[in-house]
Order: C-alpha cells, then sequence, then structure tokens
C-alpha cells in the first residue's frame, strides 16, 4: 500500500531477496521520516519557546522579507512538482525523461539554498547573528537545519543521476528514486510548516 | 573472537579479504551482534572500574583517593558508560543476534545500515572514551544540565566529547532501531503472524518505537549544546535570554523513554527465559503484549518527574506524578504473569533462569522505591540523595543488568556454538546477588540519612551510620566485581573448551532453537512456516520435530542456493569519517573537520549508487545438524 507506484518497469530477474530489500527500504524510510518528524518537531518547539527571548537585540521580524522567502518558498514547491514529473516519466520507463527531471528538481533546489545564504548573509550584515540572542540561535538552528536537509537531498539526487541507471529503470533503482523523492517531498513540507510559523505568522500579526 | 568466528559460519569466498576485513566489512546480522556484544562488554568493564574507583573514595569519611575534580569525571562517565556504552548495546547486541532467527528471517532489513550502526556505536564509543587521554572526560553527570556543561563553567573539552561521542553513538542507535522496526514488519516467515511472536521480539519492537521517537530530541540537545559552546549560540545562556530548562525537557524527554529502552529488551528476556525452564507457555501472552506496548506509550508522559524541584508547581507535579504511577500498573501485570507462568510449571533452575528469577524481586524493590519517588512532594525529600541512587541501581543492575545476563547464559550457546559452565555461572549468580544486595540496599538508608548525590565525600559529621553504611556498600561493590571475574573465566573456559551445545541444548520454544548452534550465515536452509506461537515447540510437540518449508522445493528439483546481502567496508569508513570530523569539532581544528566530512560523504555517495549484487551460499545439510 505505502509503495504504490513503484513498478518494477525494467526488466531482468528480481530474486525474492531482491524484491524483499526493495520493499524494505521503501518502509525503513517511512521510518526514518517518522524519526525526522520528532527532530523537527523538537526544534520547533525550541523555536516556538525562545522566539520572544530577543534579550533586547536586533529581532527577526524586523528584517523579514517576505517576497524573498516567498520566491524561495516557490521554488521549493515548484520542485516537489517537477519531482512528481519525474516519478511519472519514471513510471512510464522514460529514462531521459526522469533524468531532466531531476536536474530540474536539484536546480530550482539549489536556487532555494541560493536564496537562504543570501538572506542569512543579509541578516548576519544587519547584526542578527547566531550570538545575537536565543531567539536568534534557535532561529539559526531550525532555518539552518532545514536548509542542511534541502543540501542534503541535492547531494542526494545528483548522486542519484551520476549513477549512470546503465541497465535503464530497474526494480532496484526505481525504489532508490523514490525514497529520495519521499525525502525531497517531506523536506518541502516542513518547509511549509517553517515558512508559516518563523515567517509568515509573525509578519502579518 | 577467533574461536567464535570459526563456527560463525565461514564467510562465502569472495569475502577471503584477510580476517579483520571480513570483520570490518561484515553485513551479517551475527557477526554485527557478537561485535556489539564485545565492545559493549569492554565499556562495561571500563564503566565497572569507574564505579570500583567511586566506592573507594566512599569508603570512609573525608577520603582523598580522588580529588573532586577526578570524581566529577569518574560519576559522569561510570553513568554515561554503562547506560550508552553497556547495557543498551549489550541488549542491541542480543537482539541482533537473535531477533532475525526467532522471526525466521535471513537477516535483517537492511544489512548494511546495521553495520554503521555497530561502527558510529564503536568508534563514538571510543572517542568519549578517549577524553581521559585528550584534556579530561565529560563532569557534568550523564544528565549533562546546562548551565554546568557551558564554556563559563566548563571550558575543557570534556562536555565536547560527552556532546559528540554521545551523537555518533546516538545516530547509529537511532538506526538501530529503524532497522528492527522494518525488520520485524516486513521480515517475518510465512505465518508468522504479530500475535505468534516471541516476547523478546515484541519487546525489541516497542524498544525500537521508542528509540525512533526519544532520540531525535537528544540529537537536538546534543546540537544545540554543541552550538552554544562551539558556535557561540545562546539557547542556554540566561544573560541573551537562554533558557536552561530548555535542555532538562528535551533530555528528560528522551531520557525516560530511554531508561524503558534499557529495560522492555531485559522484559522479553525474562518472559523467554521464564517460559523455556518452567516448560510452559508464557502466561497471558496477550497481556504481556498489550502491557508492553502501554509502558512504551507512557514512557513519553512522564518525563517531568525528573525535575519535581524545579518549581512547575502542585498542578503539573501531580500530573506527572499520576501518570508515573500509572506505569506500575503494566509492569504489575508483567510481574504475575512471570509468577504465574512458574506456577505449577516443571522448574529447571539452570544459571538463565536464576538469574530471570532473581531479577523478579530486585526489580520489585525497584519499582517501588519509584513509586515513592513518583510522589511529587515526597521526591523533593528524596532528590539528589543516595534514595535516588539505590532506586537506579535496582531497576538497572536488578532489572536490566540481570536480564542481560540471563540471556547471556541462555543464548551463549546459540551464538557460540558452547555452553557455559552451570557451576561457575551459579557462583556468577549467588556472589552478584550478595554483593549488588550488599552494595545498593543500604544506599537507601544513606539517602533517608541525609547523604547527597554527585559529591566527592562527606563529613564525618554526618553520624558513624553514614561511614558503616558506605564501608558496606564499598565491600558490597567489591563482592559484585568479583562475581563478574567468575562470569568472565567462564567465558574465557568456555570458548576454549566448553561443553558443544546441540542445537537445541534447552528444549526451547522459540524459532531460533530449531536450528544449529551457532546458526549457519543463512540462519534457515528453506524459509520456515510458522503454525502457532511458541513455533519450535509446537513442530516438536504437534509435528514431527522438524521446521517445515514455506514453500516446497523448486519445480525443476534443482537446489538453489541463497541469495545473501554482500558486506561492505563503506559503513567503516562513513563511522570514521564522522569521528574524524568530531575529533576536528572538539579542537576547532577545521582541516580535519572537512577531511572527515570529505571521507563520510564520499562513502554515503558510494552506498547510494552502490548496486548490492549480493552472494550466493549453498546451504549445507537440512535444519537442525
Ligand atoms: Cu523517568
Amino acid at each position: 500500500m505505502i509503495n504504490q507506484g513503484v513498478e518494477p518497469a525494467g526488466p531482468g530477474p528480481v530474486s525474492p531477496e531482491q524484491a524483499k530489500a526493495q520493499d524494505n527500504r521503501v518502509l525503513g524510510f517511512w521510518i526514518f521520516l517518522s524519526g525526522e518528524c520528532a527532530f523537527f518537531a523538537s526544534l520547533i518547539g525550541t523555536y516556538l519557546s525562545l522566539n520572544t527571548h530577543t534579550a533586547g537585540a536586533t529581532t527577526l521580524v524586523s528584517l523579514i522579507d517576505l517576497p524573498l522567502t516567498g520566491l524561495m518558498t516557490l521554488s521549493l514547491l515548484t520542485s516537489s512538482l517537477t519531482m512528481v514529473f519525474a516519478f511519472l516519466a519514471m513510471n512510464r520507463g522514460e529514462l531521459q525523461a526522469m533524468k531532466v527531471w531531476l536536474w530540474v528538481t536539484a536546480l530550482l533546489g539549489a536556487v532555494f539554498l541560493d536564496l537562504q545564504i543570501f538572506e542569512f548573509s543579509h541578516y548576519m550584515a544587519s547584526g542578527f547573528t547566531m550570538g545575537t540572542s536565543a531567539a536568534a540561535s534557535a532561529f539559526f538552528a531550525l532555518v539552518g537545519f532545514h536548509g542542511l536537509h534541502v543540501a542534503f537531498g541535492l547531494f542526494w539526487i545528483i548522486s542519484l543521476l551520476s549513477y549512470s541507471f546503465k541497465d535503464g529503470i530497474t526494480a532496484a533503482n526505481t525504489s532508490k528514486v523514490w525514497i529520495a523523492g519521499l525525502y525531497w517531498h517531506f523536506v518541502d513540507v516542513v518547509w511549509v510548516i517553517i515558512f508559516t510559523v518563523v515567517y509568515l505568522l509573525p509578519k502579518v500579526h | 573472537m577467533a574461536a567464535i568466528a570459526e563456527r560463525v559460519g565461514a564467510q562465502p569466498k569472495a569475502h577471503a579479504q584477510g580476517y579483520l576485513m571480513s570483520w570490518l566489512t561484515t553485513a551479517d546480522h551475527k557477526r554485527i551482534g557478537i561485535m556489539y556484544l564485545l565492545a559493549s562488554t569492554l565499556f562495561f568493564v571500563v564503566g565497572g572500574l569507574e564505579a570500583l574507583m567511586i566506592r573507594i573514595q566512599l569508603s570512609h569519611p573525608g577520603n582523598t583517593f580522588v580529588s573532586p575534580t577526578l570524581y566529577d569525571q569518574l560519576f559522569t562517565m561510570h553513568g554515561t558508560t554503562m547506560i550508552f556504552l553497556a547495557v543498551m548495546p549489550l541488549f542491541i547486541g542480543f537482539i541482533n543476534c537473535i531477533v532475525p532467527l526467532q522471526i525466521g528471517a535471513r537477516d535483517v532489513a537492511f544489512p548494511r545500515m546495521n553495520a554503521l550502526s555497530l561502527w558510529l556505536f564503536v568508534l563514538g564509543g571510543i572517542l568519549l572514551n578517549s577524553s581521559w587521554f585528550l584534556g579530561g572526560a565529560p563532569n557534568a553527570g550523564w544528565f549533562n544540565y546546562a548551565p554546568i556543561s557551558l564554556t563559563p563553567f566548563n571550558p575543557g573539552p570534556g562536555i565536547d566529547f560527552y556532546d559528540i561521542g554521545l551523537q555518533l553513538a546516538g545516530i547509529g542507535t537511532l538506526m538501530t532501531g529503524i532497522n528492527f522496526i522494518a525488520t520485524i514488519i516486513n521480515m517475518r516467515a510465512p505465518g508468522m503472524s504479530l500475535m505468534r511472536m516471541p516476547l523478546f521480539t515484541w519487546t525489541t519492537f516497542v524498544t525500537s518505537v521508542l528509540i525512533l521517537f526519544a532520540f531525535p530530541p537528544f540529537t537536538v540537545n546534543l546540537f544545540l549544546l554543541m552550538f552554544d559552546r562551539l558556535m557561540g549560540a545562546n539557547f542556554f545562556n540566561i544573560a541573551k535570554g537562554g533558557n536552561v530548562l530548555l535542555w532538562q525537557h528535551l533530555f528528560w524527554i528522551f531520557g525516560h523513554p530511554e531508561v524503558y529502552i534499557l529495560i522492555l529488551p531485559a522484559f522479553g528476556i525474562i518472559s523467554e527465559v521464564i517460559a523455556t525452564f518452567s516448560r510452559k507457555t508464557l502466561f497471558g501472552y496477550d497481556s504481556m503484549v498489550l502491557a508492553t506496548i502501554a509502558i512504551g506509550f507512557l514512557a513519553f508522559t512522564v518525563w517531568v518527574h525528573h525535575m519535581f524541584v524545579d518549581g512547575f508547581g502542585p498542578y503539573v507535579n501531580s500530573l506527572f506524578a499520576i501518570t508515573t504511577m500509572a506505569i506500575a500498573v503494566p509492569t504489575g501485570v508483567k510481574i504475575f504473569n512471570w509468577i504465574f507462568t512458574m506456577w505449577g510449571g516443571k522448574i529447571k533452575f539452570t544459571t538463565a533462569m536464576l538469574f530471570a528469577t532473581g531479577f523478579i524481586p530486585l526489580f520489585v524493590i525497584g519499582g517501588i522505591s519509584g513509586v515513592m519517588l513518583a510522589m511529587a512532594p515526597a521526591d523533593f525529600q528524596y532528590n539528589d540523595s543516595y534514595f535516588v541512587v539505590a532506586h537506579l541501581h535496582y531497576v538497572l543492575i536488578g532489572g536490566s543488568l540481570m536480564g542481560v545476563l540471563a540471556g547471556a547464559y541462555y543464548w551463549f550457546p546459540k551464538i557460540t556454538g558452547r555452553l557455559l559452565n552451570e557451576t561457575l555461572g551459579k557462583w556468577h549468580f549467588w556472589l552478584l546477588m550478595i554483593g549488588f544486595n550488599v552494595t545498593f540496599f543500604p544506599m537507601h538508608f544513606l539517602g533517608l540519612l541525609g547523604m547527597p548525590r554527585r559529591v566527592a565525600t562527606y563529613s564525618a559529621a554526618l553520624g558513624p551510620a553514614v561511614a558503616f553504611w558506605n564501608l558496606v556498600s564499598t565491600i558490597g561493590a567489591f563482592i559484585l566485581a568479583i562475581s563478574f571475574l567468575f562470569f568472565f573465566y567462564n567465558l574465557f573456559k568456555t570458548l576454549r573448551s566448553g561443553e558443544r551445545a546441540g542445537p537445541d541444548p534447552w528444549d526451547g520454544r522459540a524459532l531460533e532453537w530449531a536450528i544449529s548452534s551457532p546458526a549457519p550465515v543463512y540462519n534457515f536452509a528453506q524459509t520456515p512456516l510458522i503454525r502457532g506461537r511458541d513455533a519450535w515447540w509446537v513442530e516438536k510437540t504437534e509435528g514431527d520435530g522438524r521446521l517445515r518449508a514455506a514453500e516446497a522445493e523448486s519445480a525443476d528439483g534443482q537446489h538453489h542456493g541463497i541469495h545473501m546481502p554482500s558486506g561492505s567496508i563503506y559503513p567503516f569508513l562513513i563511522a570514521l569519517g564522522l569521528m574524524i570530523a568530531g575529533y576536528g569539532a572538539i579542537f576547532g581544528l577545521l582541516l580535519l573537520v572537512a577531511i572527515g566530512l570529505v571521507l563520510a560523504f564520499f562513502s554515503i555517495h558510494r552506498m547510494i549508487v552502490a548496486e548490492d549484487p549480493g552472494e550466493i551460499v549453498e546451504p549445507v545439510g537440512g535444519d537442525g545438524e
């Protein structure tokens, strides 16, 4: 049920042990993601408990540039869409199309990271750093860890692309692409929460 | 180790790259389990020696055997080592060796991630212990409270060793949790429904779920502390708006489930051992499973009982006192089920059974002092006194360690093929029972007499009773240590010339006893068909004493090889890279951090892209030979 969409597209004999391994990979990844939920829940809890502890120093809300973070949100959400296109291509067995969509996804992820680096350096130049206050520390920890997750996703997608798919799309590599995609969507969902909690609500209030 | 290796099933030919490499690259759950057991036994000895030094120091009032500075490091490293590097990985060792056999699987769901878990634990533990030689060990307790753990109060590298060593080992443990959830959900043999699983498999499953949700808050906490100490952040720095209670909350949201991670596998082992040596099926199996799940759930609802004196007020304290006491209910259910399992059974007091039955009264004493501590107003009196030390050792030694030892005597023949000597085992048990109670029972009195924890010495003015009971406790600690000399001599002697164990030396009930000892590399020549609870017992009493195969031989009548996962050096290299980066972070050497991370990420990349061709292993003979 949970691995709908992973259809062994390619030919080639698959031993029962190998089929089990594909199955395990998808199940194990869902389990890993529930651990990730606890990880981000702890960071978000930390942020919510400290975000008013500004120690009289520069506050985040005075620096937030909603159009910039809106653009970041847009690029990440679009990258989830392109990841879906990569899946669809994979399920149709279209190797080239899948690779192209994966590259587009990676590119959008890189745009997000680039904007985030720009955002962070802007904050730091304005006197809002890890050492400014507890609230600032909590901001950089939460948003920074999310950024690291995006960076790891990028590393992962590019690792997969550098792997030549020499036998075309097979049962073995479908599940590899599938879990990378799952990870990417998860990181995207976490960003939606961060965008709402960290940027949108404080700015709107 | 050589002696074990010979019998643990020779590795396939492709692996003839040498003896050391075959262990560094192995993905076989049985060999990984053995390495877990060996490494955590070594850490256990280190933690035990630290305990002995603590007891020598406390044997007389005003003693100067160790300095207060060293004392702080000793009690911190004793607790940290015993919890993270000894007892928990000892259980993980048994889980690795036994759970795949109990569910009729060829291996775990992720064999190479399993190797990564092992190496992160081993190298993280080595990094943590290397602090003794590299600027001083951590000294802020195993709970490492802020602000004592912050740079202004603790400028040395000790706390950074704690932080990064436990981060590495913790990530390994987290992956173990993921691995065994997936293994137990997905790798069970046909017919092994959830409610047919042996209790040890059930407790492993719930323990793994606890690991999955308890370790991430700890990971986050360790990161926050690292940021405060190494990167100038202010999570716990009150001057800049930080909050020291944040550490306590995140720590105990992890820490309380952690103590159940340390006890649930023991419950599983006790259930297996008592059923086997009473020659009866476990009494109240369904309620045992439900109680395990209930304890797992409640584990996340009680953490503030470690923070009663923080001043949250009577409403919060009452709430957490009630949830804490509620845990006594499912735990009591288990105690009664074990007693009813023995009731009317044909009990055989092997050493394993002695440890399992000894567990019950000791754990009940620990449970009673636990309920006493759970009463928030009374806890204001007990808090930070030796009463708490008595309580936690009754549940961790009387509970967890007794479980480990019952498991050790019970499964040693399955893991190594040889039976531990029963006479030496009984010496071990009785000396341990005497030594343990002489050491720790007086600590109840010491606590009530007002002796505080974590202080390097005490004044003679506390009275002759305090001095007397401390001396008694120290004498007990040496009896306890001597009991372990019997155990280690037994291990040594048995591995050299112990009696050979057949496949089923105890007339066991679960599936691991249906195959040869030690298990062949592929575990089961044919995936077995499970026909009931106590799967192997069912075959012995209702079948023909052989496992049935889940599928018929292939149509062409040919014997097909078994596809096994191949080993890999990359799990070791990932852990090594992260360890190098850890040293770099501790000493502020950015180049070292970069080298370590490059090695780790190169290896992760290789793991992501690698195909696992696996290896074909030919089964030898049939099951049960
Ligand atoms: Cu607790």
